[in-house]
């Protein structure tokens, strides 16, 4: 695109020259972080990537040094997270930097994932880069799920349960997949070991993954708000400084929340029950899973049946693979189709109501609820989506991004 | 090539075999545990949890009445068909049915129902109910409602004498 990807950068430093020409890392953060031309007209939905990464780290961070006054076993476990929240120095800044840590990666995933929908980030050439993104948040899941049962609290313990014996729904091999998971016959000390092993290990292959992500980002650059390629440098501006200053900004700014959650709230988004130690012996009366996954509990639980309610809570995500051949719109962002922008933000109303329904107990209204909101859900991808692409009559694209820019200043 | 290809697979199967079969219990963890409880002490209508191989055991001395309903029940109503007289036989074949014992694992997604306990709420059938999705047993422990697929379980015990029975 611009010309600037042509010349290699000459380098006056001669160290930074000496090691340039062997290995070329500041050649590669030249091209790829600071000449890399990115659309001139994104909006503060583009930032939510930076902010990932930055949750990201700050998650790797904070758990290496818990896992260093951590000890994974059933006796222990409870009361090593308990001597982190008030023995050890500045333990409950970092596990509660952890703790919130991960509500606020989901809620940055969660955004950006709704910022690739709406603005149809996923469609051709950027399937494979969606598809990794939809990897990432599976690992991210397991790996939040399997970091929640290591306090070894009641919903720790009966979380750990219920999900492990989603696998159970499995006809034939089911049971004994779920004793391989447990290592035992019960979620047990087995358990609690292999899932600190795992939870530490996941992470790192979320970082292989999200460098994948990002190398398929750069082949083809970033969508931006319009949805039409740039067609020259007139579309573009470099990344550094403009988008590095503008990710610093909004990575500050929801950082300043995530803050007020840490040091004012650090146990709002989570359960009282998880201050009782497990007791495999009594299940909570009420068992819920951490916000970001309620929406999955709410479809598992409003299929009356086994088999069929897990089947519907992988779908949930495994429809989001096939995201890219579903939609069949040529033009991508919701900006331009009219009628499908009302069914973006159904869905997203669709899935806080799911959100909801999966916080309620199983009963009365709430199921009914429930299933009416899953079945939107599927129809959404399944039934509007390839219909809508065919019948849709999309406003007129602009003729450039630079041109949808100096109009919206002309205006 | 393809005998080279199909040796290659298998290597990989058997070096991979015991990284994944390390994942499965280990001997101590199989050596089955028994229990003995003495039923004695528990009496009608009342209910008792005991722990064994970590997941709670529900022993319960049912009322004439609860045995009744169990035993009325056509088996066409039941998604997971069975006799209430198969379910309180112990291995020496003998039926006792005041006495309920079953694991207090829910089949669904394996949490521990309520109705042990004299304040639990025992469902609409009289047995138990699982609090986390929802699903109802009756007082022979078999599911009637709700998201389970299968009867509560019945694990292999014996009465070694008419007030100790032997779980395992």
């Amino acid at each position: 695109m611009a010309s600037s990807h042509g010349t290699p950068p000459v380098f006056n430093n001669k160290v930074i020259a000496w090691v340039d020409h062997r290995l070329p890392i500041f050649s590669y953060i030249e091209k790829e972080y600071h000449t890399f031309p990115t659309p001139r007209n994104f909006n503060y939905f583009w930032n939510f990537g930076a902010i990932a990464t930055v949750m990201l780290v700050l998650m790797i961070a904070t758990g290496i040094v818990l896992a260093t006054n951590y000890t994974p076993h059933v006796l222990m476990a409870f009361d090593a997270v308990e001597r982190i929240d008030r023995d050890v120095p500045q333990g409950w800044l970092i596990r509660d930097l952890h703790m919130n840590g991960a509500s606020f990666f989901f809620i940055a995933v969660y955004i950006h994932i709704f910022r690739g929908m709406y603005y149809g980030s996923y469609k051709a050439p950027r399937e494979l880069l969606w598809i990794l993104g939809v990897v990432i948040f599976l690992l991210m899941m397991a790996t939040a799920f399997m970091g929640y049962v290591l306090p070894w609290g009641q919903m720790s313990f009966w979380g750990a349960t219920v999900i492990t014996n989603l696998f159970s729904a499995i006809p034939v091999v089911g049971e004994s997949i779920v004793t391989w998971l447990w290592g035992g016959f019960a979620v047990d000390n087995p358990t609690l070991n292999r899932f600190f092993a795992l939870h530490y290990l996941l992470p790192f292959i979320i970082v292989a993954v999200v460098a994948l992500h990002v190398v398929a980002l750069h082949i083809h650059g970033s969508n931006n708000p319009t949805g039409i390629d740039p067609k020259g440098p007139q579309d573009t501006v470099p990344f550094h400084p403009y988008y590095t200053m503008k990710d610093g900004f909004g990575v500050v700014c929801f950082l300043i929340v995530f803050s007020v959650f840490v040091f004012f709230a650090p146990d709002y988004m989570g359960h009282p029950d998880n201050y009782i130690p497990a007791n495999p012996l009594v299940t909570p009366a009420h068992i819920v899973p951490e916000w970001y996954f309620l929406p999955f509990y709410a479809i598992l639980r409003a299929i009356p049946d086994k088999l069929g309610g897990v089947l519907a809570m992988f779908g949930a995500i495994a429809v989001l693979f096939i995201l890219p051949w579903l939609d069949t719109s040529r033009v991508r962002s919701c900006t331009f189709r009219p009628i499908y922008k009302w069914f973006m933000m159904f869905l997203v109303v669709d899935v806080i109501v799911l959100g909801i329904c999966g916080s309620k107990p199983p009963e009365g209204f709430w199921v009914p609820l429930s299933q009416f909101a899953t079945l939107y859900y599927f129809a959404h991808f399944l039934v509007l989506l390839p219909i809508l692409g065919k019948i849709e009559r999309p406003l007129p694209l602009p003729p450039s991004i630079a041109d949808s820019v100096l109009k919206k200043k002309a205006v | 090539m393809v005998a080279t290809g199909a040796l290659g697979a298998v290597g990989v199967a058997a070096v991979a075999w015991p990284f994944i079969n390390n994942l499965n219990p280990a001997a101590d963890t199989l050596a089955l545990s028994t229990i003995e409880v003495n039923v004695t002490p528990i009496a009608v209508g009342q209910a008792v949890t005991v722990k064994w191989r970590g997941k709670p055991v529900f022993i319960r001395h049912r009322t004439e009445a609860e045995i009744k309903e169990a035993e009325a029940v056509p088996m066409a109503e039941l998604p997971d068909p069975e006799t209430d007289n198969k379910r309180v036989t112990d291995t020496a074949k003998k039926v006792r049915p005041e006495w309920l014992i079953m694991i207090g694992v829910c089949t669904h997604l394996g949490c521990v129902p309520l109705g042990n306990k004299p304040g639990d709420t025992k469902g609409e059938y009289g047995g138990w109910f699982c609090p986390c999705h929802g699903s109802s047993y009756d007082t022979s422990g078999r599911i009637r409602k709700g998201p389970a697929p299968k009867n509560l379980v019945i694990p292999d015990y014996l009465f070694t004498s008419d007030s100790l029975v032997r779980i395992g």
